[in-house]
């Protein structure tokens, strides 16, 4: 069975749309925030692989054409930006600095806090994409020597995180305007913070799609320099 | 037929922001390049949305499941991680917390203080 499992092409992928949809499932039946259908998905799948024996390269095999479709798919992110072009003219500044200011914010935080903690360089820039898309954050942290499959698991559960506590931070901090707290939600945790902002309304789920190709690609643009730091 | 030319279309610009990764040496992911080649076609009028929309949506609404693969990646790299599991939550929670707060304010901040100028635009 192990061995069959270990050797088969799309056993990977199976569970991993199994395991979302019981996510999706249990988060409407429970309607829990803590339930995100891609946290559930994540540990079932672990779950899994541990339970029948199978190692992760063969499960990440027959999962690929998942992974595969991750580029093209971030790619697409240029389309709701496209066709969101008019509100993002109408609130250029506003847009631009306050992901200007969040990007710089996480790239600093992350910096000063990985100083504070020592992390040697790896785990620094293995951090600095914790806030953006997973599609770019893999990327990224490649390309600045981190570990990407830690990226990954970081930028995840900050997204979880966002996506749990955003409506909580957003009127401790008293941020009101649905424009501000579109921004906040997709520049802090990328597409899962962007669902709830989806959830608020059309503006804050607009602001928030933006923020993800925007704050992604400053990121990349600021992690360049900022990789030189520690 | 239609959606796999639209398909087509999506994987085409994506092999361009390959080439583009693989020509320019810049630290950059070709899904970055490919984001950027999408934006230009469509405000140019090169690509017409209505003929990459529907695929588009598509891939952007199955994008969580994606990243289950490289998240399970998590198990290979377990022990390497548990030394720094602490830090790295601290850090997670702390940077969010902040991110959040910096870009709501800043956004707001900026977006009330043009209202108070000019009214009349609003």
């Amino acid at each position: 069975m192990s061995d069959f499992l270990n050797s088969s092409s799309y056993f990977g992928v199976t569970v991993c749309i199994i395991g979302y949809a019981l996510g999706v499932f249990l988060k409407k039946k429970l309607k829990l925030g803590l339930l995100n259908p891609l946290l559930v998905s994540i540990i079932f799948a672990i779950l899994v692989i541990r339970i029948f024996g199978v190692d992760y390269e063969n499960f990440s095999q027959s999962a690929k054409c998942l992974s595969y479709l991750l580029t093209p798919a971030t790619v697409c992110l240029a389309v709701p930006l496209y066709q969101q072009l008019s509100i993002l003219k109408q609130h250029f500044s506003a847009v631009l600095l306050g992901i200007l200011a969040g990007v710089f914010s996480s790239l600093g935080s992350v910096l000063g806090m990985a100083a504070l903690f020592g992390l040697d360089h790896t785990y620094y820039v293995t951090l600095l994409p914790k806030s953006i898309t997973t599609a770019i954050g893999i990327g990224l942290s490649e390309e600045l020597g981190g570990i990407p499959t830690i990226t990954v698991a970081v930028i995840v559960v900050t997204g979880i995180l966002g996506n749990v506590i955003g409506e909580r931070i957003c009127r401790l901090f008293h941020i009101e305007e649905p424009v501000a707290v579109g921004l906040a939600f997709g520049t802090s945790s990328h597409a899962i913070g962007t669902s709830k902002a989806l959830e608020l309304g059309e503006i804050q789920g607009a602001m928030s799609s933006l923020s993800i190709a925007v704050s992604g690609l400053l990121t990349v643009i600021g992690a360049s320099v900022f990789t030189n730091f520690l | 037929m239609k959606l796999l030319f639209e398909f087509g279309i999506i994987l085409f610009i994506t092999f361009l922001g390959e080439a583009l990764y693989a020509v320019l040496p810049l630290p950059i992911p070709a899904s970055v390049y490919g984001l950027l080649l999408m934006l230009l076609a469509l405000c140019t009028g090169v690509i017409k949305l209505e003929k990459v929309k529907r695929a588009s949506d598509f891939l952007i609404e199955i994008m969580p499941p994606m990243f289950i693969p490289a998240a399970v990646g998590l198990v290979a790299v377990w022990d390497s991680l548990m030394p720094m599991l602490f830090p790295i939550s601290v850090i997670i929670a702390a940077t969010t917390i902040l991110v959040m707060a910096v870009t709501g304010r800043t956004a707001q901040f900026v977006i009330r203080r043009k209202k108070g100028r000019n009214p009349e635009n609003e």
